[in-house]
């Protein structure tokens, strides 16, 4: 089986900053991973590296065999890769429908005149994209609320839209950046196992970026430990637990007595 | 009842002189604007034909400066940057219209078959002022687009003179004349009413092209592409949207609107010139910024609100007060119009704060 993504020597300079600094990493199809690490670790650049988004300045990244680095970001995107953001970036005036209709519609097949006049086989495609997109919104617990505008939809209903968007592109690999961010326990748990069915439903890799250390450690199959821009460590989640170099990068080496058991306690 | 004793006390405790001053400033507007209203309805000159043909008219080159004005707030939503080489494009669209229709008349085709000339010249005053919008975009934009916020706004302005002097060196200097078009002369009857027929016929095709620009931005995949580039680029693309295609398409249709608008002014006004571009520029940026610009409901709302004060204005505010000659007046009116709308609500009619929205 050909590996879903494989990142090799990425870095990223923003001029005497070497945000990330040669990361690698290798997903398998439908794998969930994790991206740890302080802030400012780079974290959201090694995603905007992977997305295009800003291009890396050195390495290679690979999406299913195919080298994608270079590649302009929407065409990254129609490759495959799927993204939400660590401070929602839903399309606030759209609606909810509307939102995931945008990443459905962008490879409908459409005429100028057929969408003016409204002929029959206009109107099929887009009930059926409709449709479709009504659908993604019943399953992440939305339906109902797809004609209200993004930004009336409440916090963790925005934050399940943004997903449903990028689910909507289709995508082969979703980056969600820190998708339990100021989540309580209940909420933070109920995202994780929403994060585990998609992968089980969409057949998607998953990397995601997370602080909260119950949610990496419940669902990463494998977690990669950035700070300042270099990748530490990585491995499944009982051998990072134990890996005294993160401990260190997290709390300080005089806290790293105390284990990573102190650090689950308070995220 | 209770509370609005402290709450007035407390707004004045607040108020500072600005404040004063803008509520005074109000207050006055709006007495002046009311004693002239009543004063100019109660005036015997003119009559319910008059008044009737004043809204006509005022509804007739409103159509015109909400077409123009859409150009300017698409390019605004989606870009957040104004092209001043818009009303430019307007002014080239009439030429290609007038040429059209020039031509069509020494064939002939014009009488035998207005409605053909008709297509003929709204085609060619689409197709060259979306082409030249387009053009604008690749020289006068595109090249800028990492720059400062400040350089594109420049190189549109630097292009405005462009194509205006490139006219004047085309076209010539002088005013040149509309063919006109036998077909829609004369008046037509509706409800009672005389109405020049050409202004019906304008009024109905600006109508018609808003209606068909609503339709491409609400129900096509590049009409959705365009809100979703206007609400977030760096979303939008990361779902896919390739931001350049949504931007030329953008200015193309912002400059085929504003083309249609040339051929219609051309049709009214019966004589076109390479300066009229920046009056009408002009207008139309007013009318998208009182509308609220970057909103499209509101660039028609602005446009259509701005030809009815324009025309109705003189003869109920000023003719009311007493002023002569109120009809040299309207761009004061005009102008002085928007600037009160801006006082009043500074984000425009259905604008909504850029804070907010861009934040």
């Amino acid at each position: 089986m050909t590996e879903l993504l494989r990142a090799a020597g990425v870095s990223k300079r923003f001029g005497g900053l070497l945000a990330v600094d040669r990361v690698s990493l290798a997903m398998a199809p439908g794998a969930i991973h994790a991206v740890i690490g302080p802030n400012g670790a780079g974290k959201t650049t090694l995603f905007n590296c992977l997305t295009s988004f800003t291009p890396p300045s050195a390495g290679e990244i690979w999406l299913q065999g195919a080298r994608i680095d270079g590649l302009r970001p929407d065409l990254v995107a129609a490759r495959g890769i799927a993204r939400t953001y660590q401070n929602i970036r839903l399309f606030p005036d759209l609606t909810a429908l509307e939102n995931i209709m945008v990443g459905l519609g962008v490879r409908r097949p459409e005429t100028l005149l057929g969408a003016l006049l409204a002929t029959p086989a206009h109107r099929a495609t887009v009930a059926a994209v409709e449709a479709r997109a009504r659908a993604l919104l019943l399953d992440l617990g939305l339906g109902g609320r797809g004609d209200r505008l993004a930004r009336h939809l409440s916090y963790g209903d925005q934050r399940r839209l943004e997903i449903a968007r990028a689910l909507s592109v289709q995508p082969v690999l979703l980056l969600l950046d820190e998708p339990a961010a100021g989540m309580n326990p209940v909420e933070s748990h109920a995202m994780m196992e929403l994060i585990a069915r998609i992968r089980d439903e969409h057949g998607v890799g998953i990397l995601l970026i997370e602080h909260q250390m119950r949610v990496v450690m419940g669902i990463s199959e494998q977690i990669h430990v950035l700070d300042h821009g270099v990748c530490i460590a990585a491995g499944t989640p009982a051998q990072i637990r134990a890996d005294p170099a993160v401990i260190a990068a997290y709390l300080g080496a005089r806290a790293a007595k105390h284990g990573m058991d102190a650090l689950e306690k308070r995220a | 009842m209770s509370g609005l004793l402290p709450r007035l006390q407390d707004g004045w405790r607040r108020a500072t002189w600005v404040d004063v001053f803008l509520v005074a400033l109000r207050l006055l507007v709006l007495g002046i604007v009311g004693y002239g209203f009543v004063a100019g309805l109660l005036h015997p000159r003119y009559g319910r034909d008059e008044w009737a043909s004043f809204l006509v008219f005022g509804l007739v080159i409103g159509a015109i400066y909400a077409l123009i004005a859409l150009g300017y707030t698409m390019v605004y939503g989606i870009l957040r940057m104004v092209n001043f080489a818009h009303g430019d494009v307007f002014m080239f669209g009439a030429y290609a219209a007038c040429f059209t229709l020039i031509a069509c008349n020494r064939n002939g085709l014009l009488a035998t078959q207005p409605a053909l000339s008709f297509a003929l010249a709204l085609l060619a005053c689409m197709l060259v002022a979306a082409g030249l919008a387009i053009l604008a975009e690749r020289i006068a934009y595109r090249p800028f687009r990492r720059g400062r916020a400040m350089a594109p706004l420049i190189s549109t302005l630097g292009l405005s003179f462009v194509l205006e002097y490139s006219a004047r060196g085309m076209f010539g200097a002088q005013n040149k004349a509309f063919p006109s078009f036998p077909a829609i002369d004369g008046a037509v009857l509706v409800f009672g009413l005389s109405i020049p027929r050409v202004q019906l016929i304008v009024m109905l095709a600006a109508v018609l092209t808003m209606l068909v620009l609503t339709l491409v931005v609400m129900r096509t995949r590049m009409g959705t592409a365009m809100r979703a580039v206007a609400e977030d680029q760096d979303a939008a693309i990361l779902m896919g949207i390739n931001v350049d295609r949504v931007i030329v398409f953008t200015f193309a249709l912002g400059g085929a609107l504003a083309g249609v608008a040339g051929l219609l002014y051309g049709l009214v006004f019966k004589q076109i010139s390479f300066f009229m571009g920046f009056f009408l520029g002009v207008k139309g940026f007013g009318a998208a910024v009182l509308g609220g610009i970057g909103n499209i409901p509101g660039a028609m709302l602005g446009g259509f609100s701005l030809g009815l004060v324009e025309s109705l204005g003189p003869a109920l505010f000023l003719e009311g007060i007493g002023v002569a000659a109120p009809y040299q007046l309207r761009d004061a009116i005009a102008y002085t119009m928007l600037v009160m709308v801006l006082i009043f609500r500074p984000r425009g009619l259905l604008g909504e704060r850029l804070a907010v929205k861009r934040a």
